[in-house]
């Protein structure tokens, strides 16, 4: 190859990685800056609405202003050490049964024949694939006084006054379950679909029930892709807003409606900010951890022939 | 090698089987995998399922160990109905292909793996496994994960997770398969040895015939779900039952004919040999029938053409081919007819070249006729 | 074996859980009544109804045109970033290009939409460009569906055979031909899936999308949004039935696809 021709592939591969790159750093890693610097400002009935935080004093020296109260603010209100806590409940209990769900799902499709798995696997992808909100928006008439559930409970005659489900924490841990179920099901069959079947039999062969191989050889070797899913489910899960907003009660306090609320009701970008910044804090580790894990799947993949 | 009786318990009328496969059948969508099979195997036996890919083989050996159920038909071991039992519950254990060590266990903590179950004490199970792992030469590497040993040493600690646990009966599918040539030459042994030191039944299944020939007491060979032949591997070797056993284990050349008898014995009337071919085995049931007079490629003799052959049948022929295999020289010669003969001749003396014309010939007791 | 059994019915339970919301929207968008959870009797009155709202009409064709538009840009860049993390080994910054993709897949949809709107803003206050209308949503849109794209070509790219590209460049081709003669039919089929994958996503978007549009452009789950809050709408239920049909009618033409493909190989 001569040395033009070298040269030329260089730039090829320096372009097909530089321009995603500062696509995705200017739109996506570049805002945080923005995120973090706002959070030190505040509040501003202005265009846009917070103080800036360098200006110019009256003898023309640049003044820079850093404003904590902000931080002091949310890990001193319980309004929102609560919306924390309680997002960090919804989003555990989300993992916990899309895991309960989801796995003996994942399992049952890749252990089908092969031709049956892909449109298994399609089935469960299909609702993913039309609009969540309407979906989150169905449970309402499911769960509702008047709705599927009570209505059916009501004529089998084991309750005579319909249940309040809609509108309380049991209903938006429906509602979570059912969105994030296929991001569990996904890492976890891919998964078991590359387990190696005969390791189970090889443990039956040497003696073992079927409940001894489950404990002490299927999970075990699943447990990547349980770590994977849950990852998937929890990160995003601890933001999630359209949920609670649909069918959460007045009770409802979560980081994604706190958020929603300092944006669009309050105005406080400022405090939003800091409420924002914290709650990346909060998921740096597990955002890590799934980097981390990912990274090492793919090796192990590239491992094998 | 050719056993002693007290070796070969199959060819005694009153000696009781370990394990009794009776017509068994086992189909997949309608495809008979494994089609009306039966086999009695004896204590100690080194037996070997062999035969092409899809053959069943492998189908039948799992049926043994339980992972697969069979649609009809019984299976008896020491007199218990293996088939009631779970893979859990079977005195039976397996060596798979793939070795299948649990990736995330140490290799003590596989071979423990199938005692542990069985409520040992601490002490005996451990000794249990020191010993197994000296059976099988890997003393100093129980603490070793199985991705930090070569296939050679994976391979014994799957076997020595599978005979710690003391089975009747060793399935081993294809054990040899992902060792290379060298190492797998010198596994055979080992395995024969290991069988011989702890006297348990083996059974195994592989594709390579010589691999079979090599280990085995008998061998069971298999075509299209069935077994088609069962025999000690000379047996096999030397008196196939059909032209697929005979063309299945090594070369050999059919010379298809008529079958019948004449003034100097039964002999073959084959128009490829272009005359009578003379055989001494006892034709009589095949008289007049259309038959296939197999001879391998090592029972002919060749020769320049002026030479005396002694032989009792010969014929004249022009070399066509010579390919080197450094132990022997491989021939084609083609006869008058154009039929094609393959000649083994051991590398000493003269050799011949393409275009040279030589003679060929073998003796009656040479071949072997086959109808089927 | 009972282990088995509860395997089945675990899984049972799954798709019933899966599919029970998806049923009552389509039974529901047939009922005459306006009270949505009364059955009165069948009618495709708020089909009707649905094809002349002209808030949900426009609001739709604003998010076919957001859809088309981010699909395609995020097909270009996922490409490009799916390519590079399958084939260029460990170049400087593979990490940080990764993990950008992970947290673009994993974070809370909400943080997105905090973190562009404040970009925008501080963009637009220093330089008056963008004005946030339907480009700051494509740009958006396309930020977040580039990871999903990434994903999909990532995984159909490595799963493909080097030495297919191997054999072109022995064979004299450069790399942009290797590229477009050789790579990109044998992944297109990657890229229509992850074309529709980033259409769906943009389709689909609620809470990046209210963060990054202005008052002129408002997309359809917006619309869906500030209906719904309001209540159960018989609207919404056609509107969702003829969303499940859509896509059952892509899925099942997929699935045909892959079954007539696999026939043949």
């Amino acid at each position: 190859m001569s040395v033009s021709e070298t040269r030329k592939r260089a730039l090829g591969r320096f372009l097909v990685i530089a321009i995603p790159f500062i696509w995705l750093g200017a739109l996506f890693l570049a805002p945080f800056l923005i995120v973090a610097k706002i959070s030190l400002s505040t509040a501003a009935v202005a265009i846009p609405p917070y103080e800036p935080l360098i200006s110019w004093a009256e003898d023309g020296a640049l003044v820079l202003t850093l404003h904590v109260g902000n931080y002091k603010l949310i890990f001193s209100d319980p309004v929102y050490l609560i919306a924390y806590a309680s997002s960090l409940r919804n989003a555990a209990v989300t993992v916990v049964f899309t895991l309960l769900l989801g796995y003996p799902l994942a399992y049952f499709i890749a252990t089908r024949r092969e031709n049956w798995r892909a449109p298994l696997l399609l089935l469960v992808m299909l609702p993913f694939w039309t609009s969540f909100l309407i979906r989150i928006y169905a449970w309402i008439g499911i769960l509702k006084p008047n709705g599927v559930i009570n209505g059916v409970l009501i004529w089998l005659g084991l309750i005579d006054k319909p249940l309040m489900i809609l509108n309380t924490n049991f209903a938006v841990a429906v509602g979570m379950v059912y969105g994030y179920l296929p991001f569990m099901v996904l890492p976890l069959y891919a998964h078991l679909e590359k387990m190696d079947w005969s390791l189970l039999e090889a443990a039956r062969d040497l003696g073992a029930k079927p409940a001894r191989v489950f404990r002490e050889v299927t999970l075990p070797l699943s447990a990547p892709g349980i770590v994977a899913g849950s990852l998937l489910v929890f990160i995003p899960a601890v933001g999630e807003y359209i949920v609670p907003a649909l069918l959460g009660g007045p009770d409802t306090l979560t980081i994604g409606a706190t958020l929603w609320n300092e944006f669009f009701s309050n105005r406080d970008w400022p405090v939003a900010s800091t409420v924002a910044v914290a709650l990346i804090a909060l998921l740096v580790a597990p955002l890590l951890a799934l980097q981390h894990h990912r990274a090492k799947g793919v090796k192990t993949m590239s491992d094998k022939p | 090698m050719i056993p002693a009786p007290q070796d070969s318990p199959w060819a005694d009328a009153a000696a009781v089987p370990q394990l009794r496969i009776r017509n068994v059948v086992k189909s997949f969508d309608s495809f008979a995998a494994v089609d009306d099979v039966s086999l009695d195997i004896f204590r100690g036996e080194f037996f070997s399922l062999l035969g092409a890919s899809g053959c069943g083989k492998t189908t039948l050996l799992r049926m043994l160990a339980g992972f697969e159920f069979p649609d009809r038909g019984a299976v008896e071991l020491d007199g218990i109905d293996l088939l009631k039992l779970q893979p859990y519950e079977r005195p039976v254990n397996m060596m798979f292909q793939s070795y299948a060590l649990f990736p995330h266990m140490s290799v003590a903590q596989n071979i423990g793996f199938g005692l542990r179950s069985e409520g040992l004490s601490r002490d005996h199970l451990e000794e249990r496994v020191a010993n197994a792992l000296k059976l099988v030469q890997l003393s100093g590497f129980a603490q070793r994960k199985p991705n930090q040993l070569s296939g050679g040493q994976k391979q014994r600690v799957a076997l020595a997770r599978a005979l710690v646990k003391r089975p009747k009966v060793l399935l081993l599918d294809e054990p040899l398969s992902a060792l290379d040539k060298k190492l797998r030459e010198a596994t055979q042994f080992e395995l024969i040895n290991i069988q011989k030191q702890v006297g348990v039944t083996f059974i195994m299944v592989t594709h390579d015939q010589e691999e079979a020939m090599a280990m085995s007491t008998r061998i069971a060979v298999m075509d299209k779900g069935r077994v088609v032949q069962v025999g000690a591997p000379h047996e096999i070797y030397e008196y196939p039952h059909s032209r697929f056993v005979a063309t299945f284990i090594g070369s050999i050349n059919l010379f298809e004919g008529m079958a019948a008898h004449g003034p100097d014995g039964w002999r073959v009337d084959c128009a490829h040999w272009g005359g009578p071919l003379r055989v001494a085995q006892d034709l009589a049931a095949l008289d007049h029938h259309q038959v296939a007079l197999g001879v391998r490629p090592e029972k002919i003799r060749i020769a320049p053409p002026d030479e005396h052959l002694a032989a009792d049948n010969f014929s004249d022929g022009v070399v066509r081919e010579v390919a080197y295999l450094g132990e022997s020289m491989l021939y084609r010669v083609a006869l008058p007819s154009g039929f094609l003969v393959r000649v083994a001749a051991p590398n000493v003396g003269t050799r011949f070249s393409p275009g040279q014309t030589v003679r060929i010939g073998f003796d009656a007791g040479a071949g072997v006729a086959l109808d089927k | 074996m009972s282990a088995g059994k509860i395997v089945k019915g675990m899984s049972a339970l799954a798709l019933i859980f899966l599919y029970a919301p998806i049923l009552w929207i389509v039974v529901y968008s047939f009922n005459e009544s306006q009270l949505v959870t009364v059955w009165s009797r069948f009618s495709t009155k708020w089909y009707a109804a649905l094809l002349q709202d002209e808030q949900i009409l426009r609001a739709a064709r604003i998010s076919l045109e957001v859809a088309l538009l981010s699909a395609t840009g995020a097909t270009v860049l996922g490409t490009m970033v799916g390519y590079a993390l399958a084939r260029f080994g460990r170049f400087p910054g593979r990490t940080l290009f990764s993990g950008l993709v992970i947290a673009i897949l994993a974070i809370p949809e909400i943080i997105m939409a905090i973190s562009m709107l404040l970009l925008f803003v501080a963009l637009e206050s220093a330089t008056g460009w963008p004005h946030r209308d339907v480009q700051t949503i494509v740009m958006a849109h396309i930020t977040f569906s580039t990871a999903f794209v990434a994903v999909v070509v990532q995984t159909r790219v490595s799963e493909l055979d080097v030495s297919l590209e191997e054999a072109a460049a022995d064979l004299g081709a450069r790399p942009l031909r290797v590229f477009f003669l050789v790579t990109l039919p044998l992944i297109a089929p990657a890229l229509l899936s992850g074309w529709l994958l980033a259409f769906s996503l943009s389709l689909d978007d609620l809470v990046i999308t209210s963060f990054v549009s202005g008052p002129s452009s408002t997309t359809l789950p917006m619309v869906v949004f500030s209906k719904v809050r309001l209540g159960l709408n018989p609207e919404i239920n056609a509107l969702g039935t003829l969303i499940i049909l859509i896509v059952s009618l892509v899925a099942a033409l997929s699935l045909l696809r892959t079954m007539f493909r696999r026939r043949g190989a």
